[in-house]
């Protein structure tokens, strides 16, 4: 097996994404399927929540995967700006509309899981407010992407911004800790296994989580050979302009 | 078939029915994108290949 730095080739990469892609979109679909039908239809209510402990199929997962989305776009940033590899700054671009997506299935299933539990749909805790926050970074992130011309400079600036946002990635996964305060419990998964919720939620919620992680990896695969094959397009119009 | 969600069916099915929606609509785009980019880089690839 070759080195990782291989695949800053784009040729390589789409070859790579090509093969890879179908089987992973495959999995996906079946491990989302299977975790949220499992917890749907085959799952008892909690005692104290009734049926709405259903919501945590979609909420613990995408709220999971918004905020590891930006440490990925983050990782993919310090790439760019240490080594010059195109096609990690497309990797993060590609990344922002899962993430900013993700962060909007978990504001809405938490706005709609909390009405009926706290008694109001939103309320200015830490990790909700963060959250919030966090998903603003992804929409100026996307814009800064969209409003530059040179994909270069482009790259050089969404990744500072990427640097600046990781504050509030990493504030809304640890706020309640931090602040120890506000409405909203601390982790519903814990290495520590007394912390997790009991093993009848447990379970499918792992596969949940699997299903939306595969559907994350498939995503970016997707779009990250679609940011590539749109910057070649844009380098080919370029030297056909010149001539 | 659906199972007997009580006096939170309106929370667990409208939860389900946007979060469902939003991911169909990112896959629909991610792949509305990806055709598109692909078309637009054979055309440009041709004529280049064409025109020399």
């Amino acid at each position: 097996m070759g080195s990782i730095w291989e695949y800053a080739n784009p040729k390589k990469f789409t070859r790579t994404v090509d093969v890879v892609l179908p089987p992973v979109a495959v999995l996906a679909v079946l491990a989302l399927a299977g975790g949220l039908i499992w917890g749907f239809f085959f799952t008892p209510d909690d005692y104290k929540q009734g049926s709405t402990v259903k919501i945590i199929y979609l909420h613990v997962p995408s709220a999971l995967l918004a905020i590891n989305t930006w440490l990925m776009m983050l990782v993919a940033s310090l790439i760019w700006l240490i080594r010059r590899h195109h096609v990690s700054a497309l990797a993060a671009r590609a990344a922002a509309p899962v993430g900013a997506v993700m962060t909007v299935i978990a504001l809405l299933t938490g706005a709609i899981w909390g009405q009926p539990m706290w008694g109001t749909w939103w309320a200015w805790d830490p990790r909700l407010t963060s959250f919030l926050i966090l998903f603003l970074f992804y929409l100026g992130y996307i814009a800064l992407w969209a409003a530059i011309e040179n994909d270069d400079t482009a790259a050089d600036l969404t990744s500072i911004l990427c640097i600046v946002g990781s504050v509030f990635a990493l504030l809304s996964r640890y706020a309640v800790n931090f602040w120890n305060q506000g409405l909203h419990q601390g982790a519903s998964l814990s290495l520590d296994k007394e912390e997790n919720v009991a093993d009848v939620f447990y379970y499918p919620l792992l596969v949940s989580i699997g299903g939306f992680v595969l559907l994350f990896v498939a995503l970016v695969l997707l779009r990250t050979r679609t940011e590539i094959r749109a910057r070649r397009t844009r380098a080919l119009l370029a030297r056909e302009r010149m001539i | 078939m659906i199972p007997d969600l009580g006096k939170y069916a309106g929370a667990v099915l409208s939860s389900y029915g946007a979060s469902l929606a939003l991911l169909a609509a990112l896959v629909a785009v991610s792949i509305w994108r990806s055709r598109r980019a692909l078309r637009a880089l054979r055309e440009v690839e041709e004529r280049v290949k064409r025109d020399g």
